[in-house]
């Protein structure tokens, strides 16, 4: 009977083990796309002219940064999410649409007044 | 109830941030009261401040929890010496150049957004330095970079748009690191709250990458070299009062977010290296800075690359701080440069405001003898001069000599080298605009009359700069509270 016990007991472990493991490997890969979406953002940030492309891509660094914290939230494997990161996020998306709000309409009005939604590298100071 | 019960010690760090926003919200809704609204919140607020220092300077800190709730779930305000100082220094920028902006803008040229956005930079930058959860400090950096640049843009003229559109990226690039790095310690630790932040154990590698994503998103938005580059034309293109308050004040919100985290939770980890990584780039941005203020055509354009070189300074409090037996003294030269910097840029940025408002342009080329046109705004210019290059009894002078103090004290006789060189340069491009300005010239520079409260608020502000040289025990008696350092 004990000896019964003890291997359930040890296969209990092992599936708990397994399922821990899998959920830190997902959350894992889901914060490792944040970041790499958040290095790809960056990086069109620097080299593209175009404002548009410019606004897209730290949009982009954005939801990487987001999701990043959606991975966060999955700190201790096994129990439940939590709820802080979540909040986080929702409140990061606020930010978000409201610098990209500013944004667009400054891009609006250089295309307005220079023709071109871009930034030349030398402009008149 | 009556007005004792609002106004409890406990509830006042409440008040001060929501008196700036409650007045812009207002301001949105009816734009005919927004200048009323601005004064009423510069007079209000410069009362509620003094009260808070007088509770700080008594009890040491001041900690309220927002909602009843405490530190791990709810958001909690704290305000010690520091948070007191940069809040005082704060609101008798914002207050004077309240005055000064309800005189620029007439009642025609008013762009109808000017006050609610200036109402939101005032709370943005309260809240900033009353918060002490990380992910709240992030909230008031963006409010605070989404007003300033909506600010620099408010002239919509062809050189503003461009420099508010780099600013806003810049700034945005700069949240985002800073972000991440929230991201990384909350993952570490499940807190955002500074001060039980501060008891977790330090050394992790996640700490070690929260702190290189959260510095250099904040050296980017503080605009030290060689991320200063959005700075000279977004300061320069903007309106007078709109250039003083950023000068002043915007980027000195991100220095003291990072000289909080440093002091709080990254001072163990720091090595040598990092530090004087941070020390060279100050050494860079006070050469370049100061030889592009030299070289500059234009006024503001010359008072911005200024900051560029005097961001430096302040900068220099990492490397000198790293030594233990110089900390303190670092660390109170540190914040006395954020302090006389403050004042002085704003009367220079307001002076040269008043040149544009009076000439029409700032080429300092063709403002010969423009002292006789403007007397009190040249007077005040110079005496902000005086403390940019720090000489005493200025506030500048003070934060050198407690500066060169902790250099030679930790044995780091080459910044206290940099220290002094920094001064003979920032002499040399004060001087380049003065030998001008003052010189004797027999035709007077034809400009319109310059409203008389313009160019005694610009006085106002630079006198501040000898006061805080005059008072330095005191000052440093009200930052030292709490003991922050």
């Amino acid at each position: 009977m004990d000896d019964r016990q003890q291997k359930t007991d040890e296969f209990k472990t092992l599936v708990d083990f397994e399922t821990k493991f899998n959920k830190m490997t997902i959350s894992l890969l889901y914060a490792l796309i944040g970041v790499v979406l958040l290095g790809m953002g960056l990086y069109r940030l620097v080299i593209d002219p175009h404002l548009v492309k410019k606004i897209l891509a730290l949009n982009i660094s954005g939801a990487g940064v987001f999701l990043f914290l959606v991975a966060v939230a999955d700190r201790i494997p096994g129990a439940a999410p939590d709820p802080v990161p979540h909040a986080m996020v929702l409140t990061g998306i606020v930010v978000a649409v409201s610098a990209t709000a500013v944004a667009l309409a400054l891009a609006c009005r250089i295309q307005e007044i220079k023709g071109t939604a871009e930034l030349s590298e030398n402009e008149p100071e | 109830m009556n007005l004792n019960d609002f106004l409890q010690p406990l509830t006042l760090p409440a008040w001060i941030v929501s008196l700036p926003l409650v007045a812009a919200g207002l301001s949105v809704a009816l734009p005919k009261i927004g200048k009323p609204a601005a004064i009423f919140t510069a007079v209000a607020t410069s009362m509620l401040v003094v009260m808070l220092g007088g509770e700080v300077l008594e009890h040491g800190t001041l900690q309220m929890q927002v909602g009843g709730w405490p530190a791990p779930l709810g958001i909690s305000l704290h305000a010690d010496g520091l948070s007191a100082a940069m809040l005082a220094i704060a609101c008798l920028i914002a207050a004077v150049v309240t005055f000064y902006a309800a005189s620029y803008f007439g009642p025609e040229t008013s762009p109808p957004t000017f006050w609610p956005l200036w109402l939101f930079l005032w709370a943005a930058l309260n809240a900033l330095f009353l918060s002490s959860d990380i992910f709240n400090l992030y909230v008031t950096l963006e409010l605070l970079g989404l007003s300033a640049v909506s600010l620099v843009a408010l002239s919509r003229s062809a050189e503003a748009l461009p420099a508010a559109m780099r600013y806003l990226l810049v700034s945005l690039t700069g949240s985002l690191s800073y972000l991440t790095g929230v991201a990384l310690l909350y993952a570490a630790n499940g807190t955002l709250d500074l001060n039980t932040l501060a008891a977790a154990e330090p050394g992790s590698p996640s700490i070690s990458t929260a702190f290189a994503l959260m510095a250099s998103g904040l050296i980017i938005k503080s605009a030290l070299f060689p991320m200063h580059f959005w700075l000279p034309p977004a300061h320069a293109n903007a309106p007078a009062p709109v250039s003083a308050a950023l000068s002043a004040l915007v980027v000195k919100g991100s220095f003291y977010i990072l000289m909080r985290l440093w002091l709080t939770l990254f001072e163990p980890l720091i090595n040598p290296g990092t530090a004087n990584l941070i020390g060279l780039m100050a050494a860079i941005a006070i050469f370049w800075g100061s030889v592009q203020a030299l070289l500059a055509k234009r006024l503001k354009l010359l008072v911005a690359y200024s900051t560029v070189a005097q961001i430096g300074y302040i900068f220099l409090v990492f490397p000198l701080t790293s030594m233990p037996a110089a900390g303190q003294t670092a660390w109170q030269g540190g914040l006395y440069f954020v302090l006389s910097h403050a004042c002085a840029k704003a009367a220079v940025f307001l002076a040269a405001g008043n040149v544009i408002y009076s000439v029409g342009h700032d080429r300092i080329s063709e403002l010969k003898g423009i002292v006789r046109r403007l007397p009190v705004s040249m007077f005040a210019f110079a005496l902000a001069g005086v403390s940019l290059i720090g000489l005493p009894p200025s506030g500048g002078f003070i934060a050198k000599w407690l500066y060169l103090n902790a250099a030679l004290t930790a044995g780091q006789w080459w910044w206290a080298v940099l220290i002094l060189f920094g001064g003979l340069l920032s002499t040399a491009y004060v001087f380049r605009f003065f030998s001008r300005a003052f010189s004797y010239s027999t035709d007077t520079v034809a400009g319109r009359p310059v409203p008389w409260i313009m160019e005694w608020t610009a006085f106002v502000l630079a006198s501040c700069t000898m006061i805080l040289g005059l008072t330095a025990p005191e000052v440093i008696q009200l930052f030292t509270a709490g003991q922050p350092f």
